[in-house]
Parts: structure tokens; sequence; C-alpha cells
């Protein structure tokens, strides 16, 4: 049986990392993700991991080496945290494309200026289309949880793409909770051995990564890139039931809190999620019949989940906690309602981008939005799409 | 051109997985002006086959002689004409 730890999401995955023991883990420091990989680093330092430690002078050098280890047949892990995303970019997107099964963690931070180190989800937003497999968590259970099914899921065969997992920064990197870890032979029987595909250090068989790709062929190989992100659904749900076997936690593309009988539903990512049940049950204490859609994962996003979720309910509160500057609504609200355009029963839906930079949600907030959807059915008609909740005007 | 492969016959991952299969990828239709070369000019130095960027000139190592030209790569850049020392390759027009 598993071990019960107090511990911080950012040790929480390093611990996950530890039982993972990949071959190379390439990482620069930036909070708030560094305290995780500097646990890593003690890991690697005593001698209990196997691991390849690259310390690089930046994070597009960190995803430089992933992919290079990764290319060259290993299993491949790294962190990085807002800034060091954005840094990352041009290899993040390179990663996907060579279909390298890197996974990384990013602790939720908000992107500069002005100079912020705390929560939001500006940063794996902006990383949304980079064609990554995007697992957000609740928690830090949820945190070392998925990692450890991102690992199995990326590797599939039939997946073969990078995933990152997400944290909300602070909230979760740095807040400690009672945590279960698995047994470490556990782990490693989930993931099983690395499976190698068409490593460059098979001397044998040589092959080219990242070639000159024009007008001829790119656009090929685009779509089965598209295709492989379209596909892998089913695959996700698969290796999260085969955890729940073993560990008795049980993930879904999208958790649905109360909404059987719903008839408002609020719908959110990440920690606000754990506010936003305790905000449903107070209201349901209330007699108000009032549940919570919870995005486990975004990418690829599970459209006929949300069509099913959310069809029967007469009203959705979409939370973004980051915004498109001058799109219509948050990144999660733009999807939300466009999936929802083809579904022949419909709630309404509205937006509220909320907690940027870090900015507190209290249950009150989420009442709040509850409050203005109901309105807005009674009343039959919208007449603010987006709006903000905790900002002073 | 060779034939090309549809999107659902290509590796995932656009990784090139033979060796050397860049001669699959026929540069000669690229050419506007091609090379012709004067064989009683030549004095079979090879300049132009260390200089050519596409490999396509054709040499015979047995003989140490210069042969002349793989038109389906070559892509009519100039160079061996421009390299030549003794004048002995002239681009002539295709069009
Ligand atoms: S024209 Fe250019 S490509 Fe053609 S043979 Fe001469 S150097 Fe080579
Ligand atoms: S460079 Fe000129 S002289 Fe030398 S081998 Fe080529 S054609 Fe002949």
């Amino acid at each position: 049986m598993g071990t019960v730890l107090g511990l911080n999401g950012n040790s929480a995955v390093a611990h996950a990392m530890r039982q993972v023991n990949p071959h190379v883990v390439a990482a620069y420091p930036i909070t708030p993700q560094t305290d995780c990989v500097e646990r890593f680093a003690e890991f690697v330092a005593d001698g209990r991991v196997d691991t390849e430690f690259v310390t690089v002078e930046s994070e597009h050098s960190a995803m430089s080496a992933c992919v290079g280890a990764a290319a060259g047949g290993g299993r491949v892990m790294t962190a990085t945290s807002a800034n060091g995303l954005a840094l990352m970019w041009e290899i993040v997107y390179i990663a996907a494309s060579m279909r390298l099964p890197i996974v990384m963690m990013v602790a939720n931070r908000a992107l500069s200026g002005n100079i912020n180190i705390h929560c939001d989800h500006s940063d794996t937003m902006g990383a949304r289309d980079s064609g990554w497999i995007q697992l957000f968590s609740e928690n830090a259970q949820e945190a070392y949880d998925n990692i450890i099914m991102a690992i199995k899921i990326a590797e599939d065969m039939s997946v073969r793409l990078p995933v990152m997992v997400t944290q909300d920064g602070f909230i979760i990197s740095h807040a400690l909770e009672r945590m279960e870890l698995l047994d470490d032979e556990e782990v490693q029987k989930f993931i099983g051995p690395y499976k190698e595909r068409y490593p460059m250090l098979d001397l044998k068989n040589p092959v080219t990564y990242g070639p000159l790709d024009l007008f001829d062929y790119y656009f090929e190989h685009k779509w089965s890139q598209i295709d492989a992100v379209e596909h892998c659904l089913p695959i996700i749900q698969k290796g999260s039931d085969e955890f729940g076997e073993l560990s008795g936690r049980n993930y879904e593309l999208l958790e649905s809190y109360k909404l059987d009988d719903a008839e408002f539903g609020v719908i959110a990512l990440g920690s606000t999620c754990g506010t936003a049940k305790e905000a449903v049950d107070r209201m349901r204490e209330a007699g108000k019949k009032v549940g919570l859609l919870k995005v486990r994962c975004f990418r690829p996003f599970p459209t006929e989940h949300i069509i099913k979720a959310l069809s029967p309910l007469k009203g959705v509160a979409v939370l973004d906690r980051s915004s498109t500057f001058g799109g219509f609504g948050g990144p999660v609200f733009n999807e939300v309602r466009s999936a929802l355009y083809d579904a022949p029963e419909r709630p309404l839906v509205i937006d509220f981008l909320y907690g940027l930079g870090g900015r507190d949600i209290f249950m009150e907030d989420i009442e709040v939005a509850f409050q203005r959807i109901e309105g807005v059915v009674t009343k039959g008609r919208i007449d603010t799409h987006v709006d903000f909740l905790g900002l002073r005007e | 051109m060779s034939k090309q492969k549809g999107a659902k016959d290509l590796v995932p991952g656009g990784m090139i997985t033979e060796a050397g299969n860049a001669r699959e990828y026929e540069t000669g239709d690229w050419r506007t002006e091609k090379p012709d070369v004067d064989h009683d000019k030549c004095i079979h130095c090879f300049f132009c086959w260390a200089y050519c960027p596409d490999s396509s000139i054709i040499v015979d190592p047995e003989e140490g002689k210069m042969k002349g030209f793989d038109f389906k790569h070559c892509k009519g850049c100039g160079i061996c004409a421009r390299i030549c020392p003794k004048n002995a390759i002239t681009m002539v027009s295709e069009r």
C-alpha cells in the first residue's frame, strides 16, 4: 500500500518524478515551479534516481535538451512556469510536432508585465494551441496523480504526444496537503519500461528529426498531428481508468459535481474547483439547484463531453483565469460556447474573468456568478457576456 | 517529381526514416537555365564537382573524367559555370 505524507504540490510532483525515474530531466528554475525541480535535484544528488539531470542556462535550452533527449530515445520530464514557458515557446511546438512524449509540470503563474509571481492561467492557456495534451489539477494529489497518468498517456503508441500537467502556482504548488503516494514499484509497474520509437541513438536505423518540410508535405504532417491529438481522448480516459484501478482515485476528462439535477452550473479549472464545490454545497443547502463542471482535460478539448454535461442546464457561468485581450471572453468561454453552438438544447452562457495575478477567489464570488447567471436566465437575455469577479472598478 | 504520399501514409512526427533519401527529391524541376559543358575546353580539374551544391556533376573516378550533369537534380544555380577555370561551362536557357 502507499504512503500518506504531508506535501505541497511541488514536492508531490517531485516525488512523482522520482518514482517515474526518467532518463533525463532538463530544467531551469522559475518561481513558483523552482522548488519542484530543487527537490528532484536532491533525489539526483542522493542517488535515489538514475536520471541524467541537465542544468541549463534558460528554458529555451531546457526544452531543447528535452527534445534532443526524447528524440534520442529517452523518457524525459521537465517543469516550468509563466515566463519560463514563454521562453520555451518555439521548442514547445517542436516537441509536439515531433511527437515526443515529454511530460512537463507547469506551476501556473501570471505572465509579465507587470512582474507577478502568482497564479493565473495565462501561461498554459497561451500554450493551448501548441499541440500538447493539457491536464489541469485541482490539488496536490491530482497533480501527483496526473503526472503518473501523463507518462502512460504520452507514451501510448497511438498517442506519442507531450503532456503538460498544471497546478495552480502557490495555491497548490506551495500549500501543504495530505497526500497519498503510491509505492515506487507500483508506479514503475503502472508506467512500464519506456518504449522507444525511432530513437536517434539507434545507429543501425538512422533517422532524421525535424527536416525541412515545405509546401509539398508540411500540410500533410500537420494533418497527421491534428488527427493524433483529436483521437487521444479515449486513451487519456483509458490511462485514467487504469490508474483508478491501481489507486482507487478515479478521474474523468470532466468532473461533474452535483450537476445531475442542476439548473445552473459554473465551469472552472484548477484549484478554484475546490472553492466552487464548497460554494455549490452551501447554495444547495439554501435550496438552489446548482452544480460545477470541472475541466480536467483542456487539450484536446472534450467537446462531446461538454455538450452532454451542459446541454440540460438553463444557464452556465464560465470562470476564466486568463484573458484573450480582444477575443470574445476568455479561452474556456470561447471553447465552451463554440461547443454548445450546435447542441439542440443549450444553456445561456456568460463569462467571468477572475483571479488574474493570484487575486483570491472566494465562495462569495462564485455565489455572485451563480446569481448573475440565474438573473440572465430569468430575464431570458444576456446583456453582458463577459464580466469580472473580484475586480475593483 | 516522384509520387507524393498522402497524409495517412506518413511517419508520425515527420521523421525521415530512410538514410540518403534526399536523392528522391528531384530538384531538377526547379531549373530555368541548364549547364552545358564544352568537353574540348574541359581539363577535368573537378572544381565543378567539388562546388556543385546538389552533387549533380557526373564524374568517372576510374578514368578521372568529368562526364556531364545529373539533370534530375541539377537545379541550374550556375555555380559550376562560375567556378570553372577554363570557362568550359555555359548556362543556357531552358525556357
Ligand atoms: S548548375 Fe548548379 S546544380 Fe547544376 S550542375 Fe552546376 S553547380 Fe550543380
Ligand atoms: S570545372 Fe570546368 S574544367 Fe574543371 S572539370 Fe568542371 S568543367 Fe571541367
